[in-house]
């Protein structure tokens, strides 16, 4: 595949079986670049299995899977070079300092000590945060940490970043602020995939696929969604396939 | 009345469900009071000695069978000339040589007074201590016992050599044992707790999707636990040469290395646990339960391991710290090289491979 192509991940006839039980049977999808693409479904329906193939934390059992123009087979660490990943536990060291967080991560990922100071300045300065360099995570609201937690995901300028229920249990305040941050970077040609319980955030999602028990039953605008079920809201819609 | 026995109810319920509550409330009593009685007690049981016996007459044959029919030593060696004496201390299964000098027999009835040499291996005092006593017990029973015609009465001596710590002293088992217990402890139970940390913190999942290879993530969370543990052995001995006269008689850099070997045992102990356990507590009970007891009390640290029952003596082998114990002491006490201990250095070694192959098999699992 062109890594160049439209699509930063394809994937054809994803099977993941654990044992007896069939956690993602037979998907099939593409991401556009620069999309924000909503992956929902309930608790148990394949989410996470899915998004743990794609990060090239778990092996799928069959499946023709490219993630940035990678195979998810033979090339998981060039994967893992160009993705970056925000878990629903924020996975910042509670006893670091910002600065510190920064600094690890992007050592991890391999960036200069230059490049590290350059990006943490600008990613703060954004985030209106600069002034709190030094403190402790642990002295940091939830909210905060959310964005700081993405920020970082964001740090070493990956192609896609995976969301994994990004705002699970912050206010509807910086819900909304969170999803500016988002669209601004989608806005610079990078592709976000994001799994999310809220049918409000699906409404701001490119295109949203909702799986149930390990089957993708329906994947296209929040738009069409609406009118392909006839109902008023992404809410109904996810009601009716998930009942 | 009725809220309050619904109440107590339900706390009962939580009990009975929760299989470590249970543990800790039934298990551990129970446990402990069976190893403790068992394993704290002052009497030896079959403890392997050899015998020189120079004279071989029947009056030291009746003393060897006396002394083995006791039912408190077991005749592991016979020794027949001098120079094998110093190899059988350096094996270290031996802890005691019974010496009858030349002629006994001929003195015992000319002179009326004949010697017996007790040789003791001191690097445990009150080992040596005990094993001393029965016997010279057991041989001045039996001088009581023999009158010669003329109604005299011969004096058999015993004469004691605390051999490798003459002066008796506690520490020379103090110090290689407590460097196993903290040495264990630090390494395993501190890796163990920082990886199931970054576990449930999250932070592992974003470091596995990082393009980090595991070995690396591994590698680089056991590095300063390694260094800092090492420095922890080192100050350890420090302190014992330059506080409490203990000696080194071997070599350093042997003394090091087995130091560091059992610090990477430990820590690979540290990784298995690590992924057998959901938490912090888990990690951290599991470490308590399994490595801080049964190295206090089966290692051999507090109470000789002869003298326990063959279950706990069983069990004893599985404790890396009886290992590291006789490494230690050997190579300081004794100054024993490398040909005297490959085997239990060969079975740390092994140790080692085996925690880190079940570590690198539970990791996969966890990761399909």
């Amino acid at each position: 595949m062109n890594r160049q192509s439209q699509y930063m991940i394809t994937v054809k006839d994803m099977v993941k079986k654990f044992g007896q039980f069939t956690a993602n049977d037979h998907l099939t999808f593409n991401v556009k670049r620069g999309e924000i693409f909503g992956f929902l479904g309930a608790n148990g329906a394949g989410k996470t299995t899915a998004m743990r193939i794609l990060c090239g934390l778990s092996s799928p059992t069959s499946g023709e899977i490219y993630v940035a123009g990678y195979n998810v087979y033979r090339e998981t660490e060039k994967i893992k070079r160009s993705i970056g990943y925000m878990s629903q536990k924020f996975s910042l060291y509670e006893d670091l300092t910002v600065k510190e967080n920064f600094r690890f991560y992007g050592g991890i990922y391999g960036l200069k000590r230059r490049k590290i100071r350059e990006r943490t300045g600008y990613l703060l300065d954004k985030l209106n945060f600069s002034h709190a360099m030094n403190q402790k995570i642990s002295d940091i609201p939830l909210g905060w940490k959310q964005k700081l937690a993405f920020s970082i995901a964001i740090m070493h300028e990956p192609r896609i970043v995976f969301l994994d229920e990004p705002t699970s249990g912050v206010d509807p305040i910086t819900r909304r602020q969170f999803w500016e941050m988002i669209y601004e970077t989608a806005s610079q040609e990078v592709t976000v995939f994001v799994t999310t319980h809220y049918m409000d955030e699906a409404e701001y999602c490119s295109r949203v696929s909702i799986m149930d028990r390990g089957k993708i039953k329906a994947l296209d605008t929040p738009a069409n969604l609406k009118q392909t079920y006839r109902v008023a809201n992404m809410n109904e819609v996810f009601v009716q396939i998930a009942r | 009345m009725k809220r309050f026995v619904g109440f107590v109810r339900k706390e009962f319920i939580h009990i009975f469900r929760d299989r470590r509550t249970l543990l800790i409330l039934f298990g551990m009593p129970v446990a402990q009071i069976l190893i403790f009685g068992y394993v704290v007690t002052n009497e030896i049981k079959e403890a392997r000695i050899a015998i020189y016996d120079q004279s071989k007459d029947a009056v030291t044959r009746e003393i060897t069978d006396k002394i083995l029919s006791s039912g408190y030593f077991r005749l592991a060696k016979r020794i027949e000339d001098e120079s094998q004496i110093e190899e059988t201390f350096q094996k270290g299964e031996i802890k005691e040589i019974i010496v009858f000098e030349p002629h006994f027999d001929e003195k015992l009835s000319q002179e009326k007074s004949a010697q017996v040499q007790i040789l003791l291996d001191a690097t445990d005092a009150n080992m040596a201590n005990l094993l001393q006593s029965y016997t010279a017990g057991i041989i001045s029973d039996y001088s009581k016992n023999i009158r010669f015609d003329n109604g005299q009465m011969p004096v058999i001596q015993t004469r004691p050599r605390m051999l490798f710590n003459n002066e008796l002293k506690g520490v020379y088992m103090f110090v290689p044992g407590t460097m196993a217990l903290i040495l264990m402890l630090v390494t395993a139970m501190m890796t163990s707790i920082s990886i199931t940390r970054e576990k449930e913190m999250g932070t592992m999942e974003v470091l596995l999707v990082s393009p980090l290879k595991s070995i690396q993530i591994i590698a680089g969370k056991v590095m300063p636990y390694v260094s800092l543990a090492f420095l922890n052995g080192v100050v350890i001995l420090a302190l014992g040469y330059f506080v409490f006269d203990m000696p080194v008689h071997g070599n350093i850099i042997l003394l090091l290395s087995e130091t560091l070997l059992y610090i990477v045992m430990a820590l690979s102990l540290g990784i298995f646990i690590s992924t057998v356990s959901p938490t912090q507590q888990v990690a951290m009970f599991v470490s308590m339960f399994a490595l801080l007891l049964p190295t206090m009390l089966l290692s051999g640290f507090i109470f000789p391991i002869e003298n326990m029952p063959w279950p706990l003596q069983w069990l004893s082998t599985i404790i890396p710290a009886r290992y590291f114990i006789v490494l230690i002491k050997n190579i300081m006490i004794k100054g024993t090289g490398l040909l005297f201990i490959w085997k239990e250095t060969l079975i740390l070694l092994l140790m080692t491979v085996i925690f880190i192959g079940l570590s690198i098999r539970n990791f996969k699992i966890r990761l399909e």
